[in-house]
């Protein structure tokens, strides 16, 4: 497992690209404030990227297991399903990946011969890239599923009032589920 | 409009490496992004107020309707407002750009548009400012910063004045106190000159210009809606409350905002005061005609805010009370703190507020006569007057969301926590850059709480979620507590997104489930109905 | 490209300067006429702007409020940050002019092991002090020019500040540079320096001295008299709004003392009569009490 040592070798120059490649895509004034400042309390979306492409560099690796990736995937990509982008834009960054370790480990692995080790490291990248859509699909049914609820939580108690509900005995409808709104 | 359309195979390659384009900002032209602006006002309710230039009107379209002498009146109205505001005229010259506010935005720091930077979202105002008041402007033009007011000017600044819930953290952190929500204020007045409010502000504002209260509840059906919390507590404690509506003679007129008299989970709040004040034997009445503390013509204009806010000390007349206790509201606060008094005062007609229950008197609203409910309870509990089982929240960890308002525009920032810790054995802060003064906007203030800008509204919400997402892990945190109407709403909608499971509670929703009161019958659920600790199996 | 512009209008008035004294003898001119008019302008200017700003009324208290507030007897309220008296808010202010108390609240937050820490994150916070200060101090220098006897403090300032000559913008630089010319390379003549200063203080200038002080000196004094002349009209004027900001220089006391705004009107209301007249019956049939049956 050869580009696994390489990869682990070169982890800090990937991250740092594949960060500033994904940072790259917002304004030059947003970029620089991503990247330089560290709070990650006053900057929230730099330190949830970088902390979340990193802990899904770890799990890529060609020597680990990733079953459990997806967390770090959806914090990134929470962030990103509600900004400015189009949806391939949102769900992109994970193929930046693709790109920056090509460039940075090229002459390795034309040295080293490691191209069939590469392409099942990038079959794994595309994998997870098919999961991005599943998480920012998720992200955007929440937030349709958010707005439902606000005009329901607002009407409940009004529809309750003008005797529009049927009140079952010992059950408290929960507003979120909507069976118990008479037509 | 791209998330509509399918894109085209050449938008599809270039996305991968996609890289926002390096331009200056009077270059970057507005774009109108689907989830991130509120529908345009409706005509019936500018009629209604008789405000200018109603009609049917979509920000997302290029045709606004303005009137034909748009820029003179918008101009004018500039020139009228730098005379009448010291703050406006200030803080249109002495930027000096040290960037102290770029990143204290929430939509900036979630959304990352550098409009939403504090500096330039003033900026976009202060070059049409320099173009037509400034000298220098006038010569030099776009040197100058200055730049001409064209029909994409204003639409910048009715998107981004739309993009700003006027939090004030920007002002805690300028050294010359430039506060944007100043300049958003105007801005926003400026826009409604020419009739270019929103619906989610203009609806709730003729609501209760004419109905007393945001939602246009009217006298019968407010009424019925505080009656019917009354069977939900008594099913819950065993005690029947019966409150008082428009009685003269009492004591205390108390108001609150509106929102909590019917929507989840500020409702639960509201039972929280029917239940304290019935357990204190407090000589108060509800009022229908004052039925809102909230104030959304705060987000029109001064104007707007002031005739809304007449309704509270008319009423206080009116019935004869001897002062005004005000329950949890953010910009209400704000507006009572800092506004109500030189809008309507003196309001001689009134007492110092003394509570009748521990006779303190409260000094620092002598002359306002308005008391917080969360001073008032807090006083209650340092004088013993309440009997309090906080294990029935022992299920709950809280920790405490500061509302911008009452932060930044007041300061009540303990007597709250005083309270809850009195409620609550289990309590943490998030991080002291994230609360206090520097507390994070839930990100639907000053009317952004509406449906169709959901993502701009995530965005904004983000960096108090990311705060609250990190006592969670820590503490393992699942409440959050607050004393703001909108945060009620807003934060649950926000938590849902980025912490679920994290649950948002008013302070005297805390408060009514660890009261013990006079003559209850043994309580097994909260006041969500839900079992208490330790009562799981009786269930 | 930014900075291209201001440099090369500074390098032009270096030129314009040096032009006026080598070759056209204008000493008169530069070492009279226009540090008067400069001075004229700057005054005058300032005053101006000051009194624009404040015939502006200020219709609310609207302090941004930073601490607890004064509210119960047994919660400790902050003085400084949410000041409710005058010495509060001059504390405040001082603490605002003189420490740059609202840069020095830039923060930073780390994980250690777990924890946070709250580090600081001063660099803009410590750059406008120190740029600040040093200019302070360099104006106090100069102030050995316009005083007969030269009171101990100021001399106290000079031993200090040999390690604070900074200056961020160019413009600063470069009159500084031109001062650190004058002193340390070029010696012009100090005491005619201090004659011709204090000639022009005292509106009494003594032309013959003009002739004997070195060109750098002149360009210095030009340079100065831009800077003063331009300062009205520029934002340097954030030094004089700052004791105006609303925000920053009224006590939170709204709820104890009433606050009156000026140009306050009566507005349309909607009255309790009205809303009854809206409502009577669906009132009555609630049992809410009404005014008129």
């Amino acid at each position: 497992m050869k580009l696994n040592a390489l990869l682990l070798e070169k982890k800090t120059e990937i991250i740092e690209k594949w960060f500033d490649a994904i940072v790259a895509c917002y304004p030059p004034d947003t970029a620089q404030f991503l990247k330089n400042k560290k709070d990650r309390f006053t900057n929230p979306m730099g330190a949830t990227i970088l902390q979340g492409i990193e802990n899904i560099f770890d799990k890529l690796l060609p020597d680990n297991d990733c079953s459990d990736i997806a967390p770090f995937l959806d914090n990134i990509i929470r962030i990103r399903a509600v900004q400015d982008f189009t949806p391939s834009q949102a769900v992109a960054f994970i193929f930046l990946l693709k790109k920056v370790i090509r460039e940075e480990l090229r002459q390795e692995i034309q040295e080293n011969k490691l191209y069939e080790e590469l392409l099942a490291f990038e079959l794994k990248i595309d994998n997870l890239a098919l999961s991005t859509f599943d998480i920012y699909m998720k992200c955007r049914e929440k937030l349709y599923e958010i707005k439902a609820n606000e005009v329901k939580n607002m009407t409940f108690r009004l529809l309750q009032q003008a005797n529009l509900i049927c009140e079952i005995p010992g059950y408290r409808p929960d507003v979120k589920d909507d069976d118990n709104i008479k037509k | 409009m791209a998330k509509d359309q399918t894109p085209k195979a050449d938008e599809l390659f270039s996305t991968i490496d996609y890289k926002a384009p390096e331009k200056s900002w009077m270059d970057t032209p507005v774009e109108f992004k689907p989830g991130t602006f509120c529908h345009g006002s409706r005509p019936k309710y500018l009629e209604l107020l008789h405000m200018p230039y109603p009609k049917e009107w979509k920000p997302g379209e290029e045709d606004w309707k303005l009137p034909e002498n748009w820029k003179e009146i918008f101009l004018d109205g500039m020139a009228e407002r730098l005379k009448k505001y010291r703050s406006f005229k200030l803080f249109m010259d002495i930027c000096v750009r040290c960037g102290a506010c770029a990143d204290k935005c929430h939509f900036y720091i979630g959304g990352g548009d550098p409009k939403n930077m504090p500096v330039l979202r003033a900026e976009l105002l202060r070059s049409v400012y320099r173009k037509y008041f400034t000298t220098s402007g006038k010569l030099f033009g776009k040197t100058a910063g200055a730049r001409e007011l064209t029909v994409d000017v204003l639409r910048e600044l009715w998107y981004y004045a739309y993009q700003c819930t006027e939090c004030r953290r920007c002002s805690v952190f300028c050294p010359y106190g430039i506060d944007t929500a100043e300049v958003t204020i105007i801005a926003r007045e400026l826009l409604n000159l020419l009739g270019l409010n929103t619906d989610w502000i203009a609806g709730p504002v003729s609501n209760c210009y004419m109905k007393g209260n945001h939602l246009g509840l009217e006298p019968h059906t407010f009424k019925s809606s505080i009656e019917f919390f009354l069977s939900d507590i008594e099913d819950i404690t065993g005690i029947k409350i019966e409150p008082t509506f428009n009685r003269k003679g009492a004591e205390i007129l108390f108001v609150t905002p509106s929102g909590d008299v019917f929507a989840d989970p500020g409702t639960y709040t509201a039972m929280g005061y029917l239940m304290l004040f019935h357990e204190l034997g407090l000589d108060y009445t509800w009022s229908t005609y004052a039925s809102e503390g909230g104030n959304f013509g705060f987000f029109t204009s001064n104007e707007t805010a002031k005739r809304l806010h007449y309704k509270i000390y008319a009423e206080a007349k009116r019935l004869g009370v001897k002062w005004i206790l005000g329950g949890e509201c953010g910009h209400m606060w704000r507006l009572i703190h800092q506004y109500l008094n030189t809008w309507h005062g003196p309001a001689d007609f009134l007492e110092v507020p003394k509570s009748p229950i521990t006779d303190t008197a409260f000094e620092n609203a002598r002359s306002t006569k308005m008391v917080h409910v969360a001073e008032f309870t807090a006083d209650l509990i340092r004088n013993g007057k309440l009997k309090l089982d906080p294990g029935r929240n022992d299920d709950i960890k809280l920790t405490w969301h500061d509302s911008c308002n009452t932060s930044r525009g007041m300061g009540i920032l303990e007597e709250p926590r005083y309270v809850a810790k009195s409620v609550c054995n289990h309590f943490y802060e998030m991080p002291e850059n994230t609360i206090k003064e520097y507390t994070f906007c839930c990100g639907s203030g000053t009317g952004l709480n509406a449906g169709e800008n959901m993502e701009l509204r995530m965005r904004g919400g983000f960096p108090r979620a990311n705060a609250v997402k990190f006592v969670r892990d820590v503490h393992g945190v699942n409440t959050l507590g607050n004393i703001c109407a909108i945060d009620r709403a807003a934060l649950t909608a926000s938590m849902d997104y980025w912490v679920p499971g994290i649950r948002v509670a008013g302070l005297h929703e805390l408060v009514a489930n660890a009261l013990v009161m006079k003559g209850e019958k043994e309580r097994t659920v909260n006041m969500r109905n839900e079992p208490l600790p330790g009562k799981e199996a009786k269930e | 490209m930014r900075a291209l512009t201001p440099f090369v209008m500074v390098i032009a008035l270096v030129l314009l300067a040096f032009a006026g004294i080598k070759t056209a003898n204008l000493h008169f001119l530069f070492g009279v006429v226009i540090p008067y008019a400069a001075l004229g302008t700057f005054i005058i200017g300032v005053v101006y702007r000051v009194l624009n700003w404040g015939s502006s009324p200020v219709p609310f208290r609207i302090p941004t409020t930073c601490g607890q507030e004064k509210s119960l007897p047994w919660i400790k309220q902050n003085k400084i940050d949410n000041p409710s008296s005058s010495l509060g808010v001059i504390m405040r202010m001082a603490f605002e002019v003189l420490l740059f108390r609202s840069l020095f609240r830039n923060m930073k937050t780390e994980l250690k092991s777990g924890k946070v820490v709250y580090g600081s994150e001063k660099w803009l916070w410590v750059a406008g002090l120190a740029f600040h200060w040093s200019f302070l101090i360099i104006l106090i220098r100069h102030f050995r020019c316009f005083i007969e006897n030269v009171p101990f403090v100021f001399k106290t300032i000079e031993g200090l500040d040999s390690f604070l000559q900074i200056g961020v913008p160019l413009f600063y630089i470069t009159e500084a540079t031109s001062g650190v010319l004058m002193r340390y390379f070029y010696k012009v003549h100090i005491v005619g320096v201090k004659i011709l200063t204090m000639g022009l203080i005292s509106f009494n200038p003594d032309p013959k001295i003009l002739n004997e002080i070195g060109t750098i000196f002149y360009v210095h004094l030009f340079l100065i008299s831009v800077l003063l002349a331009y300062f009205p009209f520029s934002k340097l004027m954030h030094m004089g709004g700052v004791f105006l900001s609303p925000t920053r220089n009224l006590a939170n006391n709204n709820r104890m003392e009433r606050h009156t705004n000026p140009w306050d009107y009566p507005v349309e209301v909607h009255t309790y009569e009205e809303y009854e007249n809206d409502f009577r019956d669906k009132m009555k049939k609630a049992g809410i009490p009404v005014e008129k049956e």
